[in-house]
């Protein structure tokens, strides 16, 4: 049997599974995480102290605890209340309750780093506050926005390893399979690790590339 | 719902978590000041003359960056044993979570130092410093005061990862959370706990942080004027 790198083509196909679900884990991480994010990052700046209030206070209990202790919260915690909870769905709410307070805290400061004059000339135009955020603040707010989400997309795809903690099958798990059949530690674990980076690598410098490209303002 | 909440295994499990949220804070605090020094040194060489030194440092810090944590731990414990290199869980959490908060400190460090105008290394050419002095009297001591908050967020986040430990058996918080749950049944309260000793941990970090900012960085008291 052919053997690349140690591993044999049944482990290759276990690993490639596991990459689809790694690659699909950090997909709803950062769609459904945008999604809540955005809501966040709007509540941040509300004109209401009270959601202001509220979402700081999500966005310090997310920032304050690990990834790891959210995913045992609700994977062995919410059972106990009589939620069925399997591993995928309890590291998919983990993942997007996760990426959403980081995502949110990002866009805040970018939304905020769209200067004062652009908010109060769209007041000065009678716009409404709708229009005011979809027309004038979100075009410019996406230009400062996209080196750092995509900045970000790295720490989601590699926090996803996390969710092999709780029995979800992603590279990480699969990994820890394969080396449990095969005792080549070393080998199997640089092997993801090189997976990992291959997912992750493309995102760093395509971040570092736009930052270099669309900071036109500061230079 | 008709959950009744039962906080009763804090009686006999206290130990535990203290032991554990002692461990937690000791491989927070090793971490964060091996891995500052191993930052410190890096940025230093990647922003020196040397091609090769360079080179070596941003593959150092692509390859960690680019990797999850978790896995980095592995190949330090499961990894490193079976070629013969055998270490402790614990010794292994603090070589692996320096090794990954080492390339972080270096990426933050390194943009300090490339924010300092050139004008501060000429005036300190002009007073005939060596390259060493100018690097340990002006440059390095400004850049890291303009990268300070960065760093601090850095390393609360490093506490919080310390959590993955856990998982090459090194009893910290969250593996005692593990055990305490798995014999009292009680995951919800029990990680509920643990959860609000993190927060608790963080913030405290953070205020931490900011005191030894002001003890640190005194100019802005001094002379009132910002970097």
């Amino acid at each position: 049997m052919a053997a690349l790198l140690g591993l044999s083509p049944a482990h290759w196909a276990a690993l490639l599974s596991g990459l689809s679900w790694t690659v699909f884990l950090s997909l709803v991480g950062f769609l459904a995480g945008g999604l809540v994010g955005f809501g966040v990052a709007l509540a941040r700046i509300s004109e209401s102290a009270i959601v202001r209030r509220i979402s700081l206070a999500y966005v310090n209990l997310i920032q304050g605890t690990p990834l790891l202790i959210l995913m045992f919260v609700l994977y062995f915690g919410l059972p106990v209340l009589g939620l069925e909870m399997p591993p995928l769905a309890a590291a998919c709410i983990a993942m997007t309750l996760f990426s959403a307070a980081y995502l949110g805290e990002i866009w805040r400061g970018c939304l905020e780093a769209v200067p004062r004059t652009q908010w109060e000339a769209a007041d000065c135009l009678a716009l409404a506050r709708w229009e005011r955020m979809l027309l004038v603040i979100l075009p410019q707010a996406l230009r400062i926005a996209t080196p750092p989400t995509v900045g970000f997309m790295v720490q989601i795809v590699k926090n996803t390893s996390i969710a092999s903690v709780i029995g979800m099958a992603e590279m990480t798990y699969i990994g820890k399979l394969i080396n449990n059949a095969t005792f080549q530690p070393f080998r199997t674990y640089l092997v993801i690790a090189a997976l990992y980076f291959a997912l992750c690598y493309p995102l760093s410098w395509l971040s570092r590339r736009l930052e270099r490209k669309l900071n036109v303002a500061h230079r | 719902m008709n959950y009744s909440f039962d906080f009763s295994f804090l009686r006999d499990y206290w130990p535990m978590l203290a032991e554990g949220l002692v461990l937690t804070v000791q491989l927070a605090l090793m971490a964060t000041v091996l891995g500052f020094l191993l930052g410190t040194a890096c940025a230093v060489a990647s922003t020196s003359r040397s091609r090769i030194l360079r080179g070596l440092v941003g593959l150092y810090v692509e390859i960690i960056r680019n990797t999850p944590l978790l896995v980095q731990l592995f190949v330090v414990f499961f990894g490193l044993s079976s070629l013969g290199l055998k270490f402790s869980a614990t010794t292994s959490a603090v070589i692996g979570l320096t090794i990954n908060i080492g390339a972080y400190s270096s990426e933050i460090i390194r943009a300090g130092i490339e924010s300092i105008h050139r004008g501060q290394v000429e005036a300190g050419d002009c007073l005939a410093l060596s390259r060493w002095q100018v690097l340990a009297a002006i440059v390095l001591p400004t850049a890291i005061e303009k990268v300070y908050p960065a760093l601090a967020s850095q390393y609360v986040l490093l506490m919080l990862g310390t959590s993955i430990a856990s998982q090459i058996s090194a009893e910290e918080l969250t593996a005692a959370a593990s055990r305490i749950q798995s014999d009292t049944f009680r995951p919800f309260e029990v990680f509920l706990v643990v959860a609000a000793l993190y927060i608790a941990l963080s913030f405290l970090m953070r205020g931490m942080f900011w005191a030894l900012g002001q003890f640190a960085f005194t100019r802005r008291r001094r002379l009132g004027t910002p970097l």
